[in-house]
């Protein structure tokens, strides 16, 4: 399977999902964000960082780029596109998933590790079983998912929220959300679920010595 | 125009040293010439104070590629793999503007760390605030957290370890020092030595403001009616273009188009370009107008001033313009060649050919003052007797006082803004003993660590240099780590002070006798001077970053508690030694007394057996018993992993209080499997090391004989809370 | 009575935001474009009719909390 990476100045992460593609034998490209094609490919990712410095809007200025262009028309085509953290941001920039990522209810950047529970019934996430709990590495300023209940409800019907922050034991409230996101939504999918977006980062957990492999099981979804 | 004793002092220079600068020109230099001279000449770039008592440090082992003098120490850890690491302050900037204080710190280390062709794969960070009582310290603490994380975070480095402390004597003069540390290719180190004449000097990066242009620029703005636009301004860090630049920087030092990079750091390009001509025993000639200004109507004085940041110097050899420029524009940063080397041997500055100033290059560097300052030996506090009579709380009072501290509570308030993980190497992340860090792409790893201890050096600076040295060393021991060298960072009061300057030769005597004995260098560092204000100086504050090599990452270690039932064993003597203890501090309210002694031989046996165990595979975890004793540690081993113990004082004539809280020295913790505890005495009494079998770990409770017995989770929540509800 | 407080960075202070959002905009075509400096604004409403008394208050406002003095200026505008 071929997969691009796209690399914004600022981004930081893209050699990170690289790795991860690797392991999973993807023929992965790296792209430049002043590319104006895109290669042929199976899956596109927009990875973590801070593109641009996050300077204006987190994602603002890369979703204006020439290669987001193109992006944008493999979407429409039908290409798979994972937006990891900043990525997620920038495609809600582009308007290709809807919704608005806020500053953290803390005001401070995040890192910690987090559980989430997986809804699997789309393309990125069909290895792991229904409900499945795994724990991945959140590292955001502004990962507060918002919309309106109507959207929440909308995406809860047509099971478009991939990842909710829960606890170890699959409990998802307040007390297990660590940024303030609505309905606890760490991952959404558009509606045609080829496009999905999520703050955690997948790529950080694929290594037994770093923590685990739980992130695994997303690219190996998409690999089949 | 005439150079007025006023102007002098607000270039921080004594009346002497102009004396000797004129001397040295054989005329009175002119106002950018003496901006120089005071740039050049300040403590920060010539260490004039502290030179003659640095060189007694060792700098030398069989690992060390490039020791101190070049941006950065540079070490070998085989396969043609060289880390390359420093540590510095950024002191005075943080507490005018913490944020950017901070900020700009992070930024300047890692400069310091491509520069030299490595990739930054980790930051760390020693914090030292003022009392928490003081009313700044919260906004000062907010600021410089955020100021760290903001800009590592941005850049997308790894910050993977450090420590925050809080105690008065930093009211009015906090202390932030940061560390980098990156990976090379050993046979693609850049130094900052210039070769050969008549070659390109070339400025990139961002463009040159009236940043940071000290009190010195007030100074000259008497001359100019415009003078409200010339106040200082804070430097303020950009980290999108420093990543830029450091991808730039890599990109162009893939080939051979580099004779020598230098980072404009404090004194911007007139440091950078005078180290770069001094080293090569060259001359530099610049044509400033070409320098790539912020602002119109800037002066040769400010621009040579200027601490604008993310910007380099790069000597480029014959030919390689056009194609490093290639590189610069791709990333959009200012690409000009703004003068070339000579052969005069002077710094030349022009300004639209107009000769600026024309200086001696040896007059502004090995010409430099350096000062025998006096001092005095700092006297040996006696011990208190009987202290134990004077504590008025139980013991469970007393652990519990103690998790609450300030200092000793869980700091995951301050790390998790941080991003710890970017880069997906990171091993061990803060909190351990030190963080790991895997080698990309490799099966070896490098363990690192930052570690003060203010209070034993400022009660006895001799012990105190001597015990930090040692606390780095057992960190990386605890991981699993050879340790191979550390860099310092020296943080201290006015040197002018006979006491002060003497705190500071008796911890660089402290320190060089324990970096010999333990075979652990120092590559690199920083001294930072006159912290302080009216008189009140800080505690003595030397900051040490420990560097280790994990050659199998199957033999490394944490000090987390793996499972229940396992023996709990504390190898090292314990004295019950309690003067200027976390506990005395805390629970005792005592200032005085002297520190913890240090026995050299048994810090290196004890940690040489440490490190054989680990590779052997005989413990599950480890941990260095520092401040807090034997109690603190083994509360961390257990909060940290939710695994209980249950632990007795073996029957010997110390106290509860002094075997639990002693601060003795050279001393571990460890957790081994029940079968592996013959073949462990075994070696152990083979090497005559003495060890104490306190208990075993056991399920979700923390036990002590019949006079402590808490949850866990409890524990936790008292350790977390300080941080939550400042 | 209702005030507007702008807050912008000092002129020499470098604005890395304004810096970027410049040459986006230039990348995007907008070729007149010189020079942009980011800041922030606010719309501050005080139960007070007396002018000098406002504009006291808000002054206070800007040096305790507001506006960082290190870096930045600000501007206040009664509307």
């Amino acid at each position: 399977m071929r997969s691009t990476v796209i690399v914004f100045p600022g981004s930081n992460c893209d050699r990170d999902i690289a790795v991860a593609l690797k392991k999973l034998q993807f023929k992965n490209e790296m792209v430049w964000h002043k590319d104006s094609e895109l290669p042929k490919s199976d899956l596109i990712v927009i990875p973590g960082g801070f593109s641009y410095g996050d300077y204006l809007r987190s994602g603002a200025i890369a979703a204006k780029s020439t290669i987001l262009k193109e992006v944008i028309k493999s979407a429409e085509r039908g290409c798979l596109i994972l937006g990891v953290c900043n990525g997620f941001q920038i495609l809600i920039e582009t308007g290709l998933l809807k919704g608005a990522l806020l500053r953290n209810k803390n005001l401070k950047f995040i890192n910690d590790d987090v559980y989430l529970k997986v809804n699997n019934k789309n393309r990125f996430c069909k290895k792991y079983s229904n409900n499945q709990i795994i724990k991945l590495n959140i590292a955001h300023n502004e990962g507060n998912y918002f919309t309106s209940s109507d959207h929440v409800k909308n995406m809860q019907d047509q099971e478009l929220i991939a990842f909710q922050y829960s606890n170890n034991k699959g409990d998802v409230n307040e007390d297990y959300n660590p940024n303030g996101s609505m309905a606890n939504i760490a991952g959404i999918l558009n509606e045609k679920k080829n496009i999905l977006g999520m703050m955690p980062h997948p790529e950080r957990m694929t290594d037994k010595l770093i923590v685990n492999e739980d992130g695994l099981g997303l690219f190996s979804s998409i690999l089949n | 125009m005439k150079i007025s004793d006023n102007i002098i002092e607000k270039h921080g220079l004594k009346k002497d040293e102009f004396q000797k600068i004129s001397k040295l020109l054989n005329r009175e230099p002119n106002l950018l010439e003496l901006g120089v001279f005071s740039a050049m000449w300040n403590e920060h770039c010539s260490y004039k104070s502290s030179k003659l008592h640095l060189k007694k440090l060792p700098t030398k082992n069989e690992y060390v590629i490039q020791g101190p003098g070049e941006n950065a120490g540079v070490i070998d850890i085989g396969d043609n793999d060289a880390i390359v690491f420093k540590i510095e302050s950024h002191n005075h900037p943080s507490f005018i503007e913490p944020y950017q204080g901070a900020a700009t710190g992070v930024g300047g280390i890692l400069r310091d760390v491509f520069t030299m062709g490595a990739r930054p794969i980790a930051l760390l960070n020693s914090l030292h605030f003022g009392d928490i009582t003081n009313k700044k310290t919260k906004s000062l603490l907010n600021g410089v957290v955020s100021g760290i994380g903001g800009y590592g975070n941005c850049i997308g480095i790894p910050t993977v370890g450090g420590e925050t402390k809080f105690h008065k004597s930093y009211n009015e003069n906090i202390l932030v020092n940061a560390m980098a540390v990156g990976h090379a290719d050993k046979r693609k180190i850049f130094y900052s030595k210039a070769r050969g004449v008549n070659k390109s000097v070339v400025y990139v990066g961002s463009k040159t403001g009236r940043d940071g242009i000290h009190g010195a620029s007030m100074a000259s703005a008497e001359f100019d009616e415009k003078s409200e636009e010339k106040k200082p301004t804070v430097q303020v860090g950009d980290p999108f273009t420093e990543k830029l630049l450091l991808e730039a920087c890599l990109e162009l030092m893939k080939d051979d188009s580099i004779i020598s990079i230098q980072d404009m750091g404090a004194a911007g390009l007139t440091s950078s370009s005078v180290e770069m001509a001094f080293k090569g025993g060259l001359g530099m000639e610049l044509d400033l107008e070409k320098v790539p200004c912020r602002e119109k109507n800037m002066t040769p004085y400010e621009m040579m001033l200027s601490e604008s940041q993310e910007r380099m110097l790069i000597i480029l050899n014959d030919g390689k313009e056009a194609n490093a420029k290639k590189i610069f524009d791709k990333w959009d940063l200012d690409f000009v060649v703004i003068g070339k080397t000579t052969n005069t041997n002077k710094l030349t500055l022009k300004y639209n050919d107009k000769v600026e100033a024309d200086i001696p290059i040896e007059a502004l560097s090995s010409k430099a003052p350096i000062y025998d300052r006096k001092w005095k030996k700092t006297k040996k506090q006696n011990k208190k007797r009987d202290l134990i009579k004077t504590i008025n709380l139980s013991f469970r009072d007393a652990i519990f006082k103690i998790l609450k501290s300030p200092n000793q509570s869980n700091k995951s308030w301050v790390t998790k803004q941080y991003d710890q993980l970017v880069m997906n190497d990171t091993l061990l992340r803060s909190g351990s003993d030190s963080a790991i860090v895997r080698i990309h792409n490799k099966e070896k790893a490098i363990a690192l660590t930052v570690d003060s201890s203010a209070n034993y050096c400022n009660s006895y600076p001799l012990t105190g240099g001597k015990q930090i040295v040692c606390e780095s060393w057992r960190n990386l021991i605890s991981v699993g780590a050879k340790p191979i060298s550390i860099t310092n960072c020296l943080n201290f009061g006015n040197p002018e002070n006979p006491e002060i300057m003497g705190q500071l030769v008796e911890t660089i005597d402290g320190m060089r006798e324990a970096c010999e004995y333990l075979n652990f260098p120092v590559v690199s560092g920083n001294v930072s001077l006159y912290n302080g204000t009216n008189k009140k100086n800080i505690f003595p504050t030397p900051v040490i970053g420990g560097v280790g090599l994990i050659e199998n990452l199957n033999k490394i270690s944490d000090h987390k508690f793996k499972k229940t039932g396992s023996k709990i064993l504390v190898i090292g003597k314990t004295f019950g030694h309690l003067d200027q203890t976390v506990f005395s501090n805390e629970i005792l309210s005592l200032k005085n007394g002297p520190p913890p002694e240090i026995n050299l031989i048994n810090e290196k046996n004890n940690g040489e057996i440490i490190y054989d165990f680990i590779k052997k595979n005989l413990v599950n975890a480890v941990h260095d018993v520092s401040s807090g004793g034997i109690i603190l540690a083994l509360l961390e081993m257990s909060m940290h992993s939710g695994i209980g113990a249950k632990i007795a004082k073996p029957k010997h004539s110390l106290n509860q209080f002094e075997y639990f809280f002693g601060e003795d020295q050279g001393r571990y913790i460890i957790e081994i499997d029940e079968q592996n505890l013959n073949k462990v005495e075994e070696l152990l009494e083979k090497s005559s090391i003495h060890y104490d079998k306190i208990g075993h770990t056991q399920i979700d409770e923390f036990q002590i004989e019949k006079d402590f017995r808490e949850k866990i989770i409890d524990l936790n929540k008292l350790n977390n809370k300080w941080y939550n509800n400042y | 009575m209702k005030v507007a407080v702008t807050i912008t960075l000092k002129k020499d202070v470098l604005d890395p935001q304004g810096k970027v959002v410049l040459h986006t905009l230039q990348n995007m075509g907008m070729k007149t474009l010189s020079n942009i400096r980011q800041g922030k604004y606010f719309e501050i409403e005080i139960e007070e009719t007396n002018q000098e008394i406002v504009k006291k208050d808000v002054d206070s406002m800007c040096k305790k909390l507001l506006a960082n003095l290190i870096i930045e200026d600000y501007k206040i505008d009664i509307i």
